[in-house]
């Protein structure tokens, strides 16, 4: 399965690219957490980005939807666009630009409300369905995207905390696409899950390729291999190297990523 | 090679006195914490039950079986035009010392309290057709009749109790004008309804002012204030401030709402004010505490779908912290309503015979009256001060009950 997607990569004609990302710097007070990283998010592939911990792959991330706005000792340079429009601009509204960019964390954190609740938040504070009809819509078609509505169909009204890890998990991806993004970002989502919802996550993120653009940070090199077309690897909030997952991992043309992959360190 | 092995002897003398004297440790911090709790019980036991044996006289006032001839009466009414002006004029208080006088001898009128007329009067406007009747009526005793039945009186009053009491014409009621009067200079006459009134006023400006304030504040450091040296100065003045002598924010009070402001003297608002400026730091303190337990994960869950700063402190961040904002602030308003001193400076301990109309009517509180009550000469006082003590302490446990309903209530949310 592994090898037919990878040889389907291959075969991708050329491409949209969704986000760009040019010489960005990331600063934590004096401290420089990413050092000049340029990449190319595209439409139809799953981007991972793999790397030790502490490489700066989940802070590069987070840079691509402006949640690090929330650390107060950060700082940003270089351009970050979202389809040409550049994302740190004065004029960008960040708000919106998170419904946009849509994102899931590494520990599930569902609302703890009903589970209705949490697919119907988004919707409602963006003004995307009113009548309670179209709530309902809504909602059926995130939780069914998520690959959850079958489990949850007949206990929409209990609460979303009270599921399990996996289903918790693919709550907050329904609750994420519930907003219609065009990018979805995923720090290290299954972390926190043992290897059944793991490959449920997995198969959900097969299913949403093509109709998101999807970056998933990870720390397991496997599921990089499994779930993405294009691999970047991180190391001292460098980007080492960047291309296709299968030549990434058959043939890294770094030492670094090469020493990585083998399990030298990491 | 052979490794060295050396594991521990755990059945050396040595070792078995260190486990017996981890045992004996463990024994006696259990003891002491007992011994803490059975005080403390002990205490609380002690307190309620001299508490209640005073206070529930206070409830209580002895009454005197009259027995009244209207037609033999000097009372000049007419059963068809019973009007509260034909009542004001037919100069009952006279009636009465009359009445009694003739039911149960001379010098008997000063038995009955001076405002045992307006028992008369309330019996007439109920039923008019008694003018015509000889009926008995109960009225209420006067002080030193009332405490020598209770307890122990002057020798008179003891005398006319005994004579009273052998004609079997005593009796005790339950005393509703304690519930429904205000101050007065009789302890048979005064009531708790002017100073409970003036504590619910009191309370109510304290909790409009000091809970949104309070909140406000909270989010606004928590959420939005930069961490730097001017959030560190305000956090520790809002700390310090949580801590300063009550008598204090009096004088505060005292030198600006009432000097500066010119605010009407003696009112709820100002008392309100007053306290709500002591409540105000307790909230803050419990607010950001409350703030600060919300787990981040739930912040970065609504910023990550779109949610402004503001939606996500009114939708996730406040529902969740509110239970614990709202124990902080039934505890400000339980210690606001105990409160004394800052209301003495403000003059709120004026002799205030009616009730409160509104929050800039002069007015009393419970802890201030049960103050002046304690301070009176005439000995009736004392069983009143320790029944305004039990409406006080049951005031304060139907707000901690509320406060508890609230809790729970909120939390059961999800």
């Amino acid at each position: 399965m592994t090898a037919m997607i990878q040889e389907q990569a291959k075969l991708t004609p050329p491409i949209e690219t969704k986000m760009a990302a040019r010489d960005v710097k990331v600063f934590y007070g004096e401290k420089q957490a990413i050092k000049g990283v340029s990449i190319d998010v595209d439409m139809d592939n799953v981007t991972a980005f793999i790397g030790p911990s502490g490489c700066g792959k989940s802070t590069f991330l987070r840079t691509l939807n402006r949640m690090n706005d929330t650390v107060a000792s950060a700082r940003v340079e270089g351009t970050i666009t979202l389809d040409g429009e550049d994302i740190y601009a004065p004029s960008m509204d960040v708000v919106q630009l998170r419904a946009r960019v849509g994102m899931v964390f590494q520990k599930p954190n569902p609302f703890p409300k009903s589970i209705y609740e949490n697919i119907a938040y988004g919707p409602r504070i963006h003004g995307l369905a009113h009548a309670k009809a179209d709530l309902d819509v809504v909602v059926e078609k995130s939780l069914r995207r998520a690959g959850l509505w079958d489990e949850v169909k007949d206990r929409l009204h209990d609460s979303g905390t009270a599921l399990s890890g996996g289903q918790q998990q693919r709550l907050c991806i329904g609750r994420a696409i519930a907003v219609e993004p065009e990018v979805i970002l995923m720090d290290e989502p299954c972390s926190a899950l043992d290897p059944i919802a793991t490959a449920k996550i997995e198969e959900l993120i097969h299913e949403l390729r093509g109709r998101y653009a999807i970056v998933i940070v990870t720390h397991n090199m496997q599921q990089a291999a499994r779930v993405s077309q294009r691999t970047a690897f991180f190391h001292l909030g460098e980007l080492v190297e960047y291309g296709v997952t299968s030549d990434i991992f058959t043939n890294p043309r770094q030492e670094r990523t090469k020493d990585y992959i083998t399990g030298r360190y990491g | 090679m052979t490794a060295v092995r050396n594991p521990t002897d755990w059945t050396s003398e040595a070792m078995r006195r260190r486990i017996a004297r981890r045992y004996a440790a463990e024994r006696r911090f259990k003891a002491a914490g007992l011994f803490a709790v059975l005080l403390s019980a002990a205490f609380l036991a002690f307190l309620l039950f001299t508490m209640m044996g005073n206070g529930l006289r206070g409830f209580t006032r002895t009454e005197i079986a009259v027995k009244v001839d209207f037609p033999a009466s000097p009372l000049l009414l007419d059963p068809n035009t019973i009007t509260d002006q034909a009542l004001a004029n037919a100069n009952l208080p006279m009636v009465t010392g009359e009445v009694v006088k003739k039911a149960l001898g001379a010098h008997a009128e000063e038995w009955v309290s001076p405002t045992a007329w307006t028992v008369l009067r309330d019996a007439i406007k109920a039923d008019p057709k008694i003018l015509s009747q000889t009926v008995t009526i109960k009225l209420p005793a006067q002080t030193s009749i009332d405490l020598a039945a209770k307890s122990k009186g002057s020798p008179e009053a003891e005398a006319a109790v005994d004579r009273l009491n052998r004609a079997g014409l005593l009796s005790t009621g339950f005393n509703m004008g304690f519930l429904t009067a205000s101050d007065g200079t009789d302890p048979t006459q005064v009531g708790i309804w002017g100073a409970f009134k003036g504590s619910l006023l009191t309370m109510l400006v304290t909790l409009a002012l000091s809970f949104p304030v309070g909140v406000a504040t909270a989010v606004y450091l928590e959420e939005y204030a930069r961490k730097n040296w001017m959030t560190d100065i305000i956090e520790v003045s809002i700390n310090n401030l949580a801590a300063v002598p009550s008598i204090i924010f009096g004088l505060l009070g005292l030198s600006i709402f009432l000097n500066v402001l010119h605010l009407p003297r003696s009112a709820s608002l100002v008392g309100g004010m007053t306290l709500a400026l002591m409540t105000m730091p307790v909230i803050v303190i419990a607010g950001r505490n409350a703030i600060k337990s919300v787990p981040p994960s739930i912040r970065d869950a609504a910023l990550g779908i779109g949610a402004s700063p503001v939606q996500v402190v009114f939708h996730h961040v406040l529902p969740l912290a509110l239970p614990g904002i709202l124990t902080g602030t039934i505890i400000g308003m339980a210690r606001a309503l105990g409160e004394t001193a800052p209301l003495l400076m403000i003059g709120m301990r004026a002799f205030i015979a009616t009730p409160p109309g509104g929050i800039v009517d002069p007015a009393t509180v419970l802890p201030v009256q049960i103050f002046l009550w304690s301070d009176e000469v005439s000995k009736g006082f004392v069983e009143k001060t320790s029944a305004a003590i039990i409406v006080l302490l049951v005031f304060l446990l139907a707000m901690n009950g509320l406060a508890i309903y609230l809790r729970n209530k909120f939390e059961r949310r999800w």
